[in-house]
């Protein structure tokens, strides 16, 4: 059954597919950062089923830490993960593609947009959804985040302190990183 | 000019942690500031389109202001340089993390890590609605949106789209 024939197939389709994912989710994620979480979640686990729910956390948790952009971070480690280095590259053009090309065309026609209503009318709707989506976010991850009562106060301190206090972002997670190698 | 852009915002990409807000005021403290590339106003436009375009903020703006240094090659230059940073860091991550990932010490670690995650996300949420004056009926969509996810897990997609054409729709009803 097995032949070379169809697994190369099989390695064409499943490129295709990721970068066909990561266009999507590039496309439609307005808001950027945290607002993607809901996209890329619904097409790399529910859709594809690629990545399972803390596999995801943790990538979300790697972005922090590391530079850049969470939607870039994510696309290269997700196409790593899927189809290695080929496949990263694949994601990470995938969903820079439709900033590109709006970007390009809103450049060259600033001018006309800034006239009409349209625009600033269509955004007073899509912010308040794209709060929900990153307060939708937090739901998923807490799912599989918040396994019993130690996670819940290592969670609800942090939110505390990043929250009312400035707590710098990444300090929080290496902190927690060290509860939990303490606590667990 | 292409090479010294590239510079940049490679430098911009690789030294800004936290996603894209954070790089925000470090491209306004190198374009704007340092460099005198683009004055503050033109900075303001490049983010009001940049946030109102699909895809991440500050790959946008950079793809911007790369179009007003140096047309398309400019445009691609910025974009590269942004991501490129990011694309490098994550592959060496990506390429180690299979490996180490089965050491019980590392389980551990994200264990705690993964708590701190929602409390970023939500402590995102809780200064999105202090910064962004909300009325009850735009803080009433958010809240749909959340249910909408959580219960029926429709494609935010659609959500997207919905919020979109429904206040286009409402405006011109008013209007």
């Amino acid at each position: 059954m097995a032949t070379k024939g169809i697994k190369v197939g099989d390695a064409v389709e499943n490129l295709v597919k990721l970068f066909l994912s990561f266009l999507k989710i590039g496309a439609f994620s307005f808001g950027g950062g945290y607002a993607m979480l809901p996209l890329i979640e619904e097409e790399i686990i529910k859709v594809q089923g690629w990545l399972t729910e803390t596999e995801f956390i943790d990538i979300v948790a790697i972005s922090e830490m590391t530079p850049g952009p969470i939607a870039i971070n994510s696309a290269t480690f997700l196409g790593y993960k899927v189809a290695g280095v080929l496949g990263s590259v694949l994601a990470t053009l995938a969903v820079v593609l439709p900033s590109f090309t709006v970007m390009s065309i809103l450049y060259h026609f600033i001018t006309k947009f800034k006239n009409t209503p349209y625009l600033e009318w269509a955004f007073t709707g899509i912010r308040p959804v794209v709060l929900g989506l990153i307060a939708a976010a937090s739901v998923t991850v807490a799912k599989s985040a918040f396994i019993d009562i130690k996670s819940v106060i290592i969670g609800a301190g942090l939110f505390y302190l990043v929250s009312f206090k400035n707590f710098n972002a990444i300090l929080a997670i290496v902190l927690a990183g060290f509860l939990g190698a303490l606590l667990y | 000019m292409l090479f010294k852009m590239f510079i940049t915002f490679f430098k911009i990409g690789a030294f800004t942690f936290g996603g894209g807000y954070a790089m925000l005021p470090i491209i306004q403290e190198e374009v704007v500031n340092k460099k005198n590339w683009i004055d503050d106003d033109e900075f303001m436009d490049a983010l009001a389109v940049a946030q109102g375009s699909p895809g991440p903020v500050a790959v946008n703006t950079s793809i911007y202001i790369g179009y007003k240094l140096k047309g398309f090659p400019g445009a691609l230059t910025s974009a590269l340089g942004t991501i490129l940073p990011s694309f490098i860091v994550i592959l060496i991550i990506a390429t180690f993390f299979y490996q180490f990932r089965d050491y019980p010490i590392v389980d551990k670690i994200f264990l705690g890590i993964r708590p701190a995650v929602v409390a970023l996300i939500l402590s995102a949420v809780y200064k999105l609605i202090k910064k962004s004056k909300f009325g009850y009926k735009r803080l009433m969509i958010s809240l749909a949106t959340v249910l909408t996810i959580v219960f029926l897990g429709i494609s935010p997609i659609y959500l997207v789209i919905a919020g979109g054409v429904g206040a286009i729709v409402y405006n011109k009803v008013n209007s």
